[in-house]
């Protein structure tokens, strides 16, 4: 049997990279085929050549067995093939029938738009990937997980065979990670062939058949994904053995309170949200995506306001109007999406480094102490190991992982002791996050309080000495790290007010309004 | 002491280095080399334009430009815009004529109410971008409605002569450089641009402001994040703006021995023009003041030799408008290829 796509030895060279090195790689149809590497990896270069986003510098395709050459995303709309960006492009001010076929809309005579057949052939998509969305819906008022059906509807449209999907469960929750795979069954059972790029090695258990895993610009082996052990998939990856030592987890820590939080509430999104967190203690915050985590940071932080409330740090109540309060008093805030709230990309790495604490390395007449601004940015380079030509390098040429030091430095720069870490490594690929985790571990001992919100449970599991888990809004339960477990903790992230209540034995929460999920 | 003094040469030594090689470097030349091209092909084509009492005219003629240019490359890095530039020259050049000729002060206090009227509405469009949270074209645009017609009323609509102070228009129309090179008889305006033009380069390459200008145009929100009072910082940025502009108020008032109230109004295009073709990035984050410079003279290269080749006016403004749109997509180009 001829594969739907078949990759000989594709080289691709960027200015100063090699980004692919002889990859090669089939896919069947109605196989799902996860591309799996660290970032950089080459995973994506190679993606967009059979996208029709970039041209390979020698080597192959073959589609159904036959050479073809991919001059640009019409052409490969034309081999059947799509692909689906882990950031959607979608116009959120047109309705999701008008995203569909956008530049292919119906007309009618003298081309005025056929609305009508437009809607009724999205309508028609949509029931045959057994979904329901109103075709007329703007797609600015769908969900995430809806807009990447209308994503996959978009592609669908043009009879496409295959299916590049690039990390596509990245803003999921479970529930919605299980309808897509429901969806990406269908389509396997029609015969389409998908490539999965995803980092989760459980969504890579639970979908494919085969994995191929990408390192440096190869493609370095193909295998089952069913019967290969996670381990193997790993160390191909990174190309080393994996330490698997655990961090030795403290059952409770004895350390002074560095922040509490009473009574915090704001509208329906906080209600009544109260912990406490110690020097030395890595609080972990759990719970499902939308549950209020990185909301409750940002109040903290002072980044959104609240409406009642009281924070305490170190034993003194502060009031907090905006993030310049919270930095003073030694909290600091690392957003999961790190270019957008984190750094300044278009920046070099040691205004980033000390972009929170410039104010501490000037001179008379407001100059700056470039002498000590670059020993700062060097000693931090240094001390977390941040890969980096120079401290004069541009922020945005830096990897994920090395994007995330950077945030770090910002912080310890400035002395900062409270540290809320907002999904530290999402976007961070498997080698970098050891070094994250390894990274907060010894914040921890140095005495830092940190809150630490992840959605990833093994994550949560590994680093945490104490775990509260949110569910709409509040704080459903907490555990210690010895009785936490991925199914206790899943428990409590789907566990409703009206459940709550009852297992606090009372419903001091009903003063903040309506009980939610009603 | 002696390492005091290394340390400030290592500033300026860094500042000039980084103003000579700096990720805008590419379009600085690119502007350097059209000066160049333009300066040579007018004075091939016409040999007046080269004649000294002419290029002394097109100095003279880029001073009130380049100041305003100037304050308004510090806005525009910021990511923001203002467009009260002009008419706010005119409100500055006003109170000065209020309080030198209406109320008879000395000079020095006309000149300091100048430039703190300068900052105090600068500080003012900051307050309405910043707290109120009013988009910077139409706070700004408020603005420049608003002081255009302040001057007016203040004024009584009629120009404020500078008689009582003779010394007043010395400031800009004398020439110290006369005094040493004769030959070279270069008003003091031009030498104020020039001063002008260093300070507020040291500045953005070397001081937390400057730091934070770029850092705020770049990713304002991350800054905001990182604890930096960003509405302070935009108000501070909009102030000094403000004053830059004062200095160009008593620059025209001093050139023209009097304040023209009905002036102003266009002035803050030809500045946003300047800075463009600079290389500033209209979206923020990137921009020399060096550049504003280049770009202002090559406005006023421009329409100085335009004129001496008898080009009719209306075409003049064409041709500035097709070297906009050209700056601008050599920019694009630039960056498409990094």
């Amino acid at each position: 049997m001829t594969a739907l796509i078949e990759v000989r030895n594709l080289d691709k060279s960027f200015p100063g990279v090699k980004a692919l090195r002889s990859a090669s790689f089939t896919l069947e149809a109605g196989e799902v085929h996860a591309l799996m590497g660290e970032n950089g990896a080459g995973k994506s270069t190679l993606m967009k050549m059979l996208a029709g986003i970039y041209s390979w510098d020698s080597g192959e395709v073959l589609v159904d067995g036959a050479p073809v050459t991919i001059a640009g995303p019409k052409a490969a709309q034309a081999l059947g093939i799509g692909i689906i960006h882990q950031e959607l492009n979608l116009m959120n001010h047109l309705t999701a029938a008008q995203n569909i076929f956008i530049g292919r809309e119906p007309r009618r005579r003298f081309g005025f738009l056929d609305e009508g057949k437009l809607n009724f052939d999205a309508a028609a998509l949509f029931r045959r990937m057994n979904v329901t969305i109103d075709p007329k819906t703007l797609v600015g008022d769908l969900t995430v997980a809806k807009q990447q059906i209308v994503e996959i509807a978009k592609a669908l449209s043009f009879h496409s065979r295959v299916l590049i999907m690039d990390e596509p469960t990245a803003a999921l929750n479970t529930a919605e990670i299980d309808d897509l795979f429901v969806i990406i069954r269908d389509l396997k059972a029609h015969g389409v062939g998908i490539v999965y790029i995803s980092h989760k090695m459980d969504e890579l258990k639970r979908i494919a058949d085969r994995v191929t895993v990408m390192r440096d610009g190869e493609t370095i082996a193909t295998l089952p994904a069913q019967s290969t052990p996670v381990e193997t998939i790993i160390s191909l990856m990174v190309g080393r053995e994996l330490a698997h030592a655990e961090p030795p987890k403290v059952p409770e820590i004895q350390g002074d309170e560095a922040l509490r939080v009473v009574g915090l509430s704001r509208g329906r999104a906080l209600r009544d949200i109260s912990f406490s967190v110690r020097r030395g203690e890595i609080l972990g915050f759990a719970g499902l995506m939308g549950a209020g985590r990185t909301e409750v940071a940002r109040a903290v932080f002072g980044a959104d306001p609240i409406d009642t409330g009281e924070i305490w740090v170190r034993g003194a109540k502060l009031k907090i109007h905006s993030p310049a309060d919270a930095v003073r008093a030694g909290i600091a805030y690392l957003s999961e999406d790190r270019k957008r709230f984190g750094l300044v990309t278009a920046m070099d790495v040691e205004a980033n480094i000390s972009l929170a604490s410039v104010m501490r390395h000037r001179r008379a007449w407001g100059f700056l102490d470039f002498p000590s601004l670059k020993a700062l940015a060097a000693r931090y380079v240094k001390s977390l190991t941040i890969k980096t030509p120079s401290t004069a390098q541009v922020a945005k040429l830096l990897s994920g992982g090395n994007q995330q030091k950077l945030v770090i430095a910002k912080w310890l720069a400035r002395d900062s002791d409270i540290l809320f870490f907002d999904e530290p490594t999402r976007g961070i690929d498997v080698g970098a996050k050891a070094e994250i985790y390894k990274l907060l571990q010894s914040l921890a001992d140095q005495g830092r309080a940190i809150i630490m919100i992840s959605s990833e449970l093994p994550e949560i599991l590994r680093m945490s000495h104490r775990i509260l888990v949110m569910c709409e809004g509040r704080i459903s339960g907490e555990l210690t790290a010895a009785e936490a477990t991925q199914e206790t903790i899943m428990k409590l992230a789907t566990r409703t007010h009206v459940a709550t209540g009852t297992a606090r034995g009372g419903a001091h929460g009903d003063e903040h309004g309506p009980v939610a999920n009603e | 002491m002696s390492t005091d003094l290394s340390q400030t040469n290592d500033v300026s030594l860094r500042s000039l280095r980084a103003a000579l090689f700096d990720s805008a470097a590419g379009q600085l030349l690119l502007a350097f080399a059209s000066l160049i091209v333009l300066v040579a092909g007018f004075g091939i084509a016409s040999p007046n334009f080269l004649q000294t009492d002419n290029l002394i005219g097109i100095l003279q003629a880029t001073a009130v430009n380049g100041v305003l240019a100037v304050a308004s490359t510090y806005v525009i890095i910021t990511g923001g815009i203002d467009l009260s530039v002009g008419t706010l020259m005119t409100f500055c050049a006003v109170i000065a004529g209020v309080f030198l000729t209406y109320w008879g002060y000395p000079i020095g206090v006309g000149v300091a109410a100048a430039l703190i009227c300068g900052a105090l509405c600068g500080a003012t469009s900051g307050f309405l971008i910043a707290k109120m949270e009013v988009p910077p074209f139409i706070a700004t645009l408020g603005m420049m409605m608003l002081l255009k017609g302040l001057s007016l009323v203040i004024s009584g609509t009629k120009p404020i002569y500078f008689n009582d102070t003779p010394d007043f228009p010395v400031i800009a129309q004398d020439s110290l450089i006369g005094y040493l090179v004769p030959s070279l008889p270069i008003p003091n305006a031009v030498l104020i641009l020039f001063v002008v033009a260093v300070a507020a380069s040291v500045v953005l390459r070397s001081t937390v402001l400057g730091r934070y200008i770029f850092a705020l145009g770049s990713n304002e929100e991350a800054v905001r994040l990182s604890g930096v009072d960003t509405d302070f910082w935009k108000i501070v940025i909009y102030a000094v703006s403000g004053a830059i502009c004062g200095i160009a108020g008593l620059l025209i008032a001093s050139r023209l021995n009097s304040a023209q109230p009905a002036l102003g109004q266009g002035y803050e295009l030809d500045a946003i023009a300047a800075v463009v073709i600079g290389g500033t990035s209209l979206s923020g984050g990137r921009g020399t003041v060096l550049g504003t410079i280049i770009g202002s003279f090559i406005i006023s290269v421009l329409t100085n030799g335009l004129r001496i080749l008898s080009v009719a006016q209306e075409w003049q403004t064409v041709v500035t408008g097709v070297i906009i749109i050209l700056a601008v997509y050599a920019d694009i180009m630039r960056r498409r290829k990094t």
